[in-house]
């Protein structure tokens, strides 16, 4: 039996919503002048209490993985996926629980982190090498392979902001595929390059896992989460929900989309208390207001939003991001103040419903979630809602008339095409 | 089997809230990295355009004509017998590596959130190479100082560099060391507290007329000199220029008080720069 490479036992992480602290130190000693007097603090609103709402991006995750297995975790946006990844990653800590490693860990959340736009292809080469943690004689020695690898060939001496976007991709990824190390943690970096290049990348981390390293793989792609990973792991809002062989677990995951998520979200009761803006109710409505399935990409989406400010406030500023459930890439990103200043202005204490339409033909098929945080000023965030998804299906379109397959695009939008008179 | 799942770990990740040791070893282990970054920053200084070089030359040179006319002839502030001009050249010259120090590593945390966002290496990498990199103006600058003071001696100007001059390396190190646990500390503080940065450049004014860089030590009162010499930069200001031109200088004792200061504020920067370093990406 082969010993445990990672063992994550009991993870939680908390993030404070609200002020953290009041990011002024002549307020902070204020307060603690205060409190010290046992004064009430000056810095704090009447009545209001001390504790902040949190928000659980993991709670309580316990899994191991045995060295050699190749495992992929999957969920939703804001499961907490690359929560999980930025702790084992070391970019930040957990808040209660531990996770022991047993080997080097090396992680991908981004390829070519550091490239540096002046530098030749070959200093970058060294530099993320070394980023990644990889000593000067180890880059040296897989050099050739790595420029091989991205096929950059004559061009490894040209400063890389004279590359095209395809071949820097390639660069930054054949230094990463490079790595050596026992225990590699890889995000969606594969989701770039052209179709042949993905091809290669999957290979290589094919190759990885075969020489016995182990391998967490985190992806919205459960195509390639089924081709790589004999075992995934399913996240919904910070837990752990299946944990099992990765066709069971897939199979879940596309259900869950197709139903359990609603295009309706409705806050649970007990997460308002305390706080002093909150998300009530999110909707996806289509044009005649009702909740529905899939909507037409030839119809047009209203997404409803109705929030609660538990007093009058200035500064509040409503966003909204829409993103591809397939890529994780967001969309469409909006704020309720950008075309309208005077929404900086006070806002009523209450309940306020708000609309956004987005026009037909904007957002291709396929699914799409949808997130909204309220934010005050420039850093506090007041409240996030997310965990809304819908479908975007086009079973009416001119596509559907002409008998073929809409051509795959990010958005759908149509454009007016003039012709010249002969 | 039980026993043999416990142990050899190689790596523990645990909840927040600690003090945490310095990552001395995980420096050493990646002190590639460290002269990448170096590389990456001089290429792009040089990169960027050919005045960058020629202005590290010419902003010591400005500030010195500002402090010849304003101390050295309105206020007529005595300067050891050295011509006031090299007196300040000298002076700007080594306050100015010190300061540049502390200005470009106070905001690690704010420059390489993309970086430390995305990877893991050991975060001190990043402000040890400035501290490194700063060595090219400061290169730069003294080659220019040392050409005015050889320009001078052969003028007859009584300033005469001595055997002393074996203990600038010394007097450099004591410089970086002591900017470095400022700026860390600085950078782990504004995480926090983001009106600090506004302080800093003040503060940092205040202190270099605290420090003797625009008068000799000579001139300090009496009574305040333990204030003085309490400041290390006392110590490395006034040793700089014994070392330079000859004049002034400094006991052993006080030049030892004013390097276990520096001790004092390099490893208080450590400390705080190693509390901050985990936890940062949720604040920024």
């Amino acid at each position: 039996m082969t010993a445990t490479a990672i063992s994550v036992e009991s993870i939680s992480k908390r993030y404070q919503l609200g002020v953290i602290n009041h990011g002024v130190l002549f307020r902070d000693i204020q307060s603690w002048w205060a409190r010290a007097r046992s004064l009430p603090d000056p810095n704090l609103k009447i009545g209001a209490r001390t504790q902040a709402g949190n928000f659980n991006a993991l709670q309580d995750v316990s899994f191991s993985v045995r060295a050699g297995e190749t495992v992929g975790i999957i969920g939703r946006n804001g499961a907490g996926k690359s929560t999980l990844l930025k702790i084992l990653s070391r970019v930040t800590a957990p808040s209660s629980g531990r996770i022991r490693v047993r080997g080097r860990i090396a992680s991908l959340l981004e390829v070519g982190t550091g490239f540096h736009p002046e530098l030749t292809g070959r200093e970058n080469v060294f530099l993320n090498g070394a980023i990644l943690g990889m000593t000067k004689p180890e880059i040296r020695r897989k050099f050739d392979e790595i420029v091989d690898f991205a096929e950059v060939g004559a061009f490894i001496d040209t400063p890389v902001k004279r590359y095209s976007s395809g071949m820097y991709v390639r660069l930054a990824f054949a230094v990463a595929a490079h790595l050596e190390p026992e225990i590699l943690v890889v995000d969606e970096v594969l989701a770039v390059g052209d179709h042949e290049f993905q091809k290669k990348c999957i290979g290589k981390m094919q190759d990885v896992g075969a020489h016995g390293r182990t391998v967490l793989f985190v992806s919205h792609n459960m195509t390639a989460v089924n081709n790589l990973c004999a075992r995934s792991i399913l996240l919904r809002s910070g837990q752990v929900v299946a944990d099992g062989p990765s066709s069971d677990v897939t199979r879940l995951y596309l259900k869950a989309l197709d139903q359990g998520e609603q295009a309706r979200w409705i806050c649970p009761p007990d997460s308002s208390a305390g706080k002093q803006a909150y998300i009530a109710e999110m909707a996806v409505l289509d044009p005649q207001g009702t909740v529905r399935e899939g909507y037409e990409l030839t119809e047009d989406l209203r997404l409803r939003i109705r929030y609660h400010l538990s007093e009058a406030m200035g500064g509040i500023t409503l966003g909204l991001q829409v993103s591809s459930d397939e890529t994780g890439e967001t969309i469409i990103s909006l704020s309720d103040s950008e075309l309208e200043r005077s929404r900086l202005g006070v806002r009523r204490a209450g309940e306020h419903i708000t609309e956004v339409r987005l026009p037909n033909r904007l957002l291709n098929t396929g699914v799409y979630s949808l997130r909204i945080g309220i934010s005050r000023g420039r850093h506090e965030i007041l409240d996030v809602a997310e965990g809304l998804a819908f479908r975007i299906i086009d079973s009416v379109g001119i596509v559907q008339y002409l008998g073929f397959e809409r051509k795959g695009s990010q958005l759908a939008m149509q454009l007016p095409w003039t012709e010249e008179a002969a | 089997m039980e026993s043999e799942e416990e142990g050899n770990w190689t790596t523990t990740i645990e909840s927040e809230r600690h003090w945490y040791a310095p990552d001395l070893r995980g420096l050493w282990q990646y002190r590639d990295l460290v002269m990448l970054f170096v590389r990456r920053d001089f290429v792009a200084i040089y990169k960027q355009s050919l005045l960058g070089p020629l202005w590290f030359a010419l902003q010591p040179a400005l500030t010195t004509v500002v402090f010849t006319i304003v101390f050295g002839h309105i206020a007529s502030i005595p300067t050891d017998g050295a011509p006031p001009f090299l007196f300040y050249f000298t002076s700007v010259v080594c306050w100015q590596y010190f300061a540049g120090n502390v200005v470009k590593t106070s905001d690690t945390f704010v420059t390489n959130a993309n970086i430390f966002g995305k990877v893991y290496f050991p975060r001190l990498t990043a402000p040890v190479s400035i501290v490194i990199s700063n060595l090219l103006q400061f290169g730069i600058q003294f080659a220019v100082l040392a050409c005015l003071i050889g320009w001078s001696i052969f003028q007859g100007a009584g300033v005469r560099p001595g055997p002393s001059l074996l203990l600038l390396p010394l007097l450099l190190i004591q410089m970086a060391a002591l900017g470095l646990g400022v700026g860390l500390a600085v950078s782990a503080l504004t995480t926090r507290y983001r009106d600090l940065a506004y302080l800093m450049s003040f503060g940092l004014q205040l202190w270099m007329y605290a420090t003797p860089v625009v008068y000799p030590v000579s001139q300090i009162p009496q009574r305040w000199l333990w204030l003085a010499y309490l400041n290390p930069m006392t110590s490395v200001v006034e040793s700089f220029r014994y070392v330079m031109l000859g004049v002034g200088g400094l006991t052993l004792e006080l030049s030892m008080l004013g390097i276990a200061v520096t001790l004092v504020v390099l490893t208080i920067g450590l400390f705080l720069f190693a509390r901050v370093e985990r936890l940062f990406m949720d604040t920024v």
